[in-house]
């Protein structure tokens, strides 16, 4: 491995850890006992089988989101329309959950592919605008996710809600709809093996095809790339369709793995969180489950700090946001790299 | 649809124009003065809800309008600050920095909320202080114009001074003319003294100043609280703004009310008993339909030239 490479990797661990310092800092200011409150954030997501089993749950829907997003910034685009895709696949999906009677196994994968090709659809208009015409991909892809968010609750208030509850919540999935719990003892489902064959699929597609070769040409230089013979539309579009179908899966999953009806009210929040965990994951398909690991895991912590004390669980995005921050500051501890490269030179 | 147009054409419609306006053209100005010079500040809208906080927040604490629309602009200055020194010092990418001063603003102003209201949703509890609205003296007389432009949140008439102190800064100060050249051309203006990464910060500080100024606007005039996420994509929908305007103030400010009169209206039919999951769409739909149709127009005039 590179001396540059290994840098990164230890610039990336560090702004992980000055997160975790961060995280410290808040507790003690906010907290009323600080340091029973750090012992709860750093330790008791490891406690029980369930805590572990909160972790990975929780990672489920980040692995999609970040795989999208990775997906977009390798291609050098930044489409933050994750969100509304989460939404609408969830929305979609959620039609064949608890309309049609289809066997076991056929009808979450129906679910799935269902919310995927949504996905694909929606992401279909920013990538368009912007493949032929230029628009600005993250301004049209953020417009489209309050869009998404109004249609979708307007399916649910008029179609699919269960009119006997008082919250705003669809009709119960079918049975044969949700995905099985796979670990005894946590609530851990099969989408996270979706995940994890996701991640994989995505590692092959971007390094080992032909358009993922495409995809990393257009990222790395646009111009370059359209001089070479590549059509940089049609990447720009095929990023856009593989991104929304990652993230449409996302949705759907989350749905079907961890409720029993569609009840999200408000855009979920993945869109931004797939942003950080690309980031964290230098924008690799598999480093971006160990990223929504971790990720969870502060997640976790952090609600468990806030169920022992007073402290918030919004904690989390000042963390996140520090590690956008650090992780893409190129000249973040820019002395040290140069002196540890120089040093592998001399060698 | 008699009543809808009697709704449009009523002074309090174009009234509501004005006052829905207000955010999206400090906002819309903000993204000027950092596109000019070159370094795109896409966390309008978090800077925008930061401020939005520290004007509820301060004016509760000092018990006084003034101080919180203080703090909204410092606060907001600094944000913009912030933002500065990792893009220009530290070589964040901007648009990731951007990302990350947003998701830190609609995570961290509800975390704070909760410390200081115990509430995740609105600071009603806390009351916070509102800025004061303006009688133009003989205008407010004047039938039908009278009640449309008299009357307003003070810093209505503030934004319509941004758009004007933003045209003239470009085109007619030195200061000016060092952001458009460094927007131009970076290296260009550094081969002839001028300091490209000071004259960047200062947009990029000045741009918080206008986000201070909207986001005092939406807790301290459009409404009397503050709630979570409540600038609701203002801050995107002034990017699509300067965009369309061609990175001009005036065009950018005439944009800024097309988007205002879409937000208006959604207003307006809300009452009259439409859906308001799909009426609550109109400003961004027509943002969306906007920022197409001028991505189409651009694409056809540059194949042909």
């Amino acid at each position: 491995m590179s001396r540059e490479r290994s840098f990164n990797i230890i610039r990336t661990l560090v702004s992980m850890l000055a997160a975790i310092l961060v995280a410290f800092v808040i507790i003690f200011f906010v907290s009323d006992q600080p340091v029973e409150s750090i012992k709860v954030f750093l330790v008791s997501p490891f406690s029980s089988v369930r805590y572990l089993g909160n972790i990975v749950e929780t990672a489920v829907p980040l692995i999609f989101s970040g795989l999208a997003m990775a997906v977009m910034f390798k291609a050098n685009l930044f489409n933050l329309g994750g969100e509304g895709v989460f939404f609408i696949a969830g929305v979609a999906g959620s039609f064949v959950a608890i309309w049609p009677q289809l066997p076991p196994v056929v009808m979450p994968l129906v679910c799935i592919v269902v919310g995927a090709l949504a996905g694909m659809l929606v992401m279909l208009v920013p990538g368009a605008l912007k493949a032929k015409y230029g628009a600005n991909e993250m301004v049209t892809s953020l417009m489209m996710n309050n869009i998404l968010l109004g249609v979708g609750l307007y399916l649910l208030n008029n179609v699919m809600r269960e009119p006997s509850s008082a919250s705003l919540v669809s009709y119960k999935y079918r049975n044969n709809a949700l995905l099985s719990k796979i670990i005894p003892g946590t609530r851990i489902h099969s989408g996270f093996l979706i995940a994890l064959v996701c991640a994989v699929l995505v590692y092959l597609f971007m390094y080992k095809s032909k358009w993922g070769y495409e995809i990393r040409m257009t990222g790395d230089n646009a111009k370059y790339a359209a001089y070479s013979g590549i059509n940089v539309a049609k990447v720009i579009v095929i990023v856009h369709l593989v991104a929304g179908a990652i993230a449409g899966m996302g949705g759907i999953i989350e749905c079907i793995g961890m409720h029993k009806r569609f009840e999200w009210t408000a855009l979920p929040g993945y869109g931004f969180d797939g942003a950080m965990i690309a980031m964290l994951a230098g924008n690799n398909p598999i480093g971006v489950i160990g990223a929504s690991l971790f990720v969870s895991y502060l997640r976790i912590g952090a609600d468990l700090v806030n169920r022992a004390s007073d402290v918030p669980t919004e904690m989390i995005a000042i963390l996140q946001s520090i590690i956008i921050l650090l992780i893409s500051a190129e000249r973040f501890l820019h002395k040290y790299k140069q002196n540890w490269i120089e040093k592998g030179a001399k060698k | 649809m008699s009543t809808f147009v009697k709704l449009i054409f009523s002074s309090d419609f174009f009234y509501s124009i004005l006052r829905v306006t207000t955010p999206l053209l400090f906002a819309s100005m903000g993204a000027v003065l950092s596109d000019v010079a070159g370094v795109p500040n896409i966390a309008l809208e978090g800077i925008m809800l930061i401020a939005a906080f520290a004007g509820m927040y301060f004016s509760y604490l000092f018990n006084s309008a003034l101080m919180g629309l203080l703090f909204a602009v410092l606060i907001a200055a600094a944000m913009a600050g912030v933002l500065a020194f990792f893009t220009l010092y530290y070589k964040t990418n901007i648009i990731l920095g951007g990302i990350a001063i947003n998701s830190l603003a609609s995570g961290g102003t509800i975390f704070f909320l909760y410390l200081v209201a115990h509430d995740k949703g609105t600071s009603v509890a806390l009351p916070s202080k509102v800025l004061p609205n303006v009688t133009i003296p003989f205008i407010q007389d004047i039938p039908v114009i009278g009640p449309i432009i008299s009357g307003h949140n003070v810093l209505t008439y503030l934004a319509i001074l941004a758009v004007i102190f933003t045209y003239f800064l470009l085109k007619r100060t030195s200061l000016g003319y060092h952001i458009r050249a460094v927007g131009e051309k970076k290296e260009a203006a550094d081969s002839v003294g001028i300091s490209v990464i000071r004259t960047q910060t200062i947009a990029l500080v000045l741009s918080g100043v206008m986000c201070g100024f909207g986001g005092a606007f939406m807790s301290m005039g459009y409404v009397s609280w503050f709630s979570r996420d409540m600038v609701s994509g203002r801050g995107w929908i002034a990017l699509a703004a300067e965009a369309m305007g061609m990175q001009g103030a005036i065009g950018t400010a005439a944009t800024s009310f097309l988007f205002g009169i879409a937000d208006a209206l959604s207003n307006v039919v809300a009452t009259l008993g439409w859906p308001s999951d799909l009426v609550k769409t109109i400003p961004y739909v027509a943002t969306l339909a906007g920022l197409a149709i001028f991505s189409v127009r651009a694409y056809r005039r540059n194949r042909n030239a």
